[in-house]
């Protein structure tokens, strides 16, 4: 597959497992913020491939498990409501509430949906104007603006039966989060390349000079991480800490400005829950004044859904890197794919599911 | 009797999609569920269909139900999916395929040009697999209460004195052979339901392979075990193995056969193909004596021209299924969770 195989390259993959390896002096701790990027180093075993004394740990960058459980209960409160088609991408649909997940819901009889796109849903509403049609909004700056969009249409064809539930959420302030922590112990950043197609990198920029931190923008391929991986290691080991563009051929500098722009119009900035961290100020994204018709939680009546997270999940010290995933009590035994405690159990890119999928036979041996 | 349910009902109160998705609910709601119930010797097998002894003549008998949307794709439709289905799984265990039984689930208001479309698709599979349709049933339901056609085909078959098709022989150092692409029916069928168009059109496998079975069979009298890797693709078939034989297997990720196209619309739709469902593919299971022989004779044979490699029985860590990666890593493959795509077959 062309501009795939280059990144798989196991000759090149060697190589750089071996100037990692040479570089390495200390130990460095560094954490990759994109859930795609947890998946392929799991899917490719490339912590294989790292010495000793680096340790990659996994951030909160899987919108699926940040998204709080409360939002989950109000999705799946819409969704039994009379006259609703809910919409979503696959994974939002098994994530557990505190009671049932949306595909229980279906099994109730609910319309729920899965889409491949929010604009799929725009053409379900206009074909259905007897129906109360909503999207399931979640992730980060990434899909931001195809829902974006998608309001925007249904705004330009005057559809009065289409809403999204947001719980978009940014990866700046959840980074200034996990910094700000007592406990901290991250030495550098792999951002996600695919939040910097969208947003460039200017506003990463303040972030290493606050923290003192290298932080790499990259892609989620094996030589991609591995790439990030050794620009991080030689920031580290001769003592800079700057802002590194590994994934260039999709980043640019300044991002795509039609898309910011675009948000800006729809969306304003939001303070934010995330799931097992807790409230983020200035982290999310709500639909503005301007589109607020189009915004289920004022028109559906769930303000008052209020959910506190099962105690027994670590997910929040999991997606904080502070723990692992097999260092809770629950991993593999009360908490499996099939019966999520937390989000992270759920998405193939939430740090416990790739680790349940991807390491148990380690695991269990050691 | 056991009076409780033994899924325990705070877990699931309703029946899921994913029960059906042959992927490890679907395992649950059998072991827990089914298993237990109907508990005897031949259901026990746990193979693609029950092996029946008549003073010494063995017969394997087998049943499977279609539902798939859209009842027409490209490579194929829901009837020649009924016909190729059973008969694959009689030919798994061992059995040349001699006779089906019909039954259509018809929704009111069901087109009959699709209807009669259907029928001669069925004609022609059955033709095609040898096979005849020897018995069969027909209801309708209200309009509302189906989704246009359902089908289910049960089929027997005789097994021949020599074969021994069952997971209890499997040894370490057995070879995998697969008899080509991975993947392309649930592929095709995801595709048609996203409404995607990719540059090449991605058919389809379903394929009645008994002839291929049987060719193989003569031949040598060292194959273990077969297995089609339907839903839930080859990750789940190969981990029930795993489980059933107590011993691991081992695959060559660089040696597993898939369409450049179908990668493609993986990549896109962000699919590992090792869960996706095939319907013309199956797994042979062979010591290694005489692994270049069966190999040679599935080269030669319609359905099997890309026959190849893919992995090996090991000893090591029984019960799962471990991937040497094309980066030179090692991975677990695990089974499916939920389903990846609804009503597929």
């Amino acid at each position: 597959m062309k501009y795939i195989d280059e990144y798989r390259d196991p000759k090149l993959v060697k190589l750089l497992a071996l100037k990692i390896k040479q570089v390495t002096k200390e130990n460095w701790t560094i954490m990759e913020i994109c859930g795609g990027q947890t998946h392929s180093i799991m899917k490719y075993s490339l912590e294989e491939f790292l010495p000793e004394n680096i340790q990659l740990v996994h951030g909160p960058g899987c919108p699926v498990c940040v998204t709080p459980l409360e939002i989950i209960d109000k999705a799946v409160n819409i969704s039994l409501q009379s006259d609703v088609i809910l919409t979503s991408f696959g994974d939002m649909l098994r994530v557990p509430g505190s009671g049932l997940d949306l595909l229980s819901a279906k099994a109730l009889g609910a319309d729920v949906r899965m889409v491949y796109s929010p604009l799929d849903a725009v053409s379900i509403a206009a074909s259905n104007p007897n129906k109360k049609v909503v999207f399931f909004a979640v992730g980060f700056e990434t899909t931001a603006p195809a829902n974006a969009l998608a309001v925007s249409v249904a705004k330009k064809q005057n559809l009065n039966n289409f809403y999204i539930l947001s719980s978009h959420v940014l990866v700046p302030p959840a980074i200034e989060a996990i910094m700000s922590a007592p406990e901290v112990r991250i030495h550098a950043f792999l951002a996600a390349g695919h939040v910097c197609t969208v947003m460039g990198y200017n506003e990463y920029i303040p972030l290493t000079e606050k923290y003192k931190i290298p932080i790499v923008v990259t892609g989620f391929e094996p030589v991609d991480i591995l790439q990030g991986i050794l620009a991080a290691v030689e920031q580290l080991e001769s003592g800079s800490y700057e802002l590194e563009n590994q994934y260039s051929r999709n980043v640019k500098k300044e991002g795509n400005i039609k898309a910011q722009e675009l948000l800006k119009e729809v969306f304003d900035v939001v303070d934010r829950k995330w799931r097992g961290i807790g409230l983020i100020p200035k982290s999310g994204l709500n639909l503005n004044d301007k589109y607020s018709t189009f915004d289920a939680e004022k028109h559906f009546d769930v303000k008052n859904i209020q959910v506190e997270e099962p105690l027994e999940c670590i997910s929040g010290s999991v997606l904080q890197g502070l723990k692992k995933p097999f260092e809770c009590s629950a991993f593999g035994t009360k908490c499996t794919p099939e019966k999520p405690l937390g989000a992270p159990m759920v998405s193939t890119e939430g740090a416990c599911a790739a680790y349940f999928h991807y390491k148990k036979t380690e695991l269990m041996q050691n | 009797m056991e009076l409780n349910c033994p899924i325990p009902i705070t877990q699931y109160k309703q029946v899921l999609l994913a029960h059906g998705g042959g992927g490890k609910l679907s395992e649950q709601l059998i072991s827990k569920l089914f298993l237990p119930q109907f508990n005897n010797p031949l259901l026990n097998q746990e193979h693609d269909g029950a092996i029946i002894d008549f003073n010494g003549t063995r017969l394997a008998f087998s049943t499977d139900s279609y539902v798939v949307q859209p009842l027409f794709f490209p490579g194929g439709d829901i009837g020649e999916l009924a016909v190729n289905g059973t008969v694959n799984d009689l030919a798994c265990c061992g059995a040349r395929a001699l006779y089906l039984s019909l039954g259509f689930i018809i929704e009111e208001g069901f087109s009959m040009d699709e209807l009669w479309q259907i029928t001669q698709s069925i004609k022609r599979a059955a033709d095609h697999a040898g096979v005849q349709i020897v018995t069969g049933d027909t209801k309708v339901v209200d309009k509302g209460k189906g989704d246009k056609i359902f089908i289910n085909t049960s089929g027997i078959g005789l097994i021949d004195n020599h074969v021994n098709i069952s997971s209890s022989k499997l040894k370490p150092g057995d070879d995998i052979i697969i008899n080509g692409n991975i993947a392309d029916h649930g592929i095709t069928i995801m595709l048609q339901r996203a409404e995607l168009q990719f540059d090449n059109e991605i058919k389809s496998d379903t394929a009645p392979l008994n002839e291929m079975v049987q060719s193989v069979l003569e031949i040598s009298e060292n194959i273990h075990m077969m297995r089609d890797p339907t839903r839930g693709g080859l990750a789940s078939s190969l981990n029930e193995i795993t489980k059933k034989a107590n011993l691991g297997i081992e695959l060559y990720e660089d040696k597993i056969p898939i369409a450049e196209n179908v990668k493609n619309a993986c990549e896109l739709l962000g699919l590992d193909p090792l869960h996706i469902a095939n319907e013309g593919k199956i797994l042979f299971f062979v010591d290694p004596d005489d692994t270049q022989k069966v190999l040679a004779k599935m080269k030669n044979q319609k359905y099997g021209e890309k026959s190849c490699i893919i992995g090996k029985v090991v000893e090591k860590d029984p019960g799962y299924v471990r991937m040497k990666t094309t980066i030179g890593s090692t991975r677990i493959v695990d089974m499916i969770s939920g389903e990846q795509l609804p009503r597929i077959c």
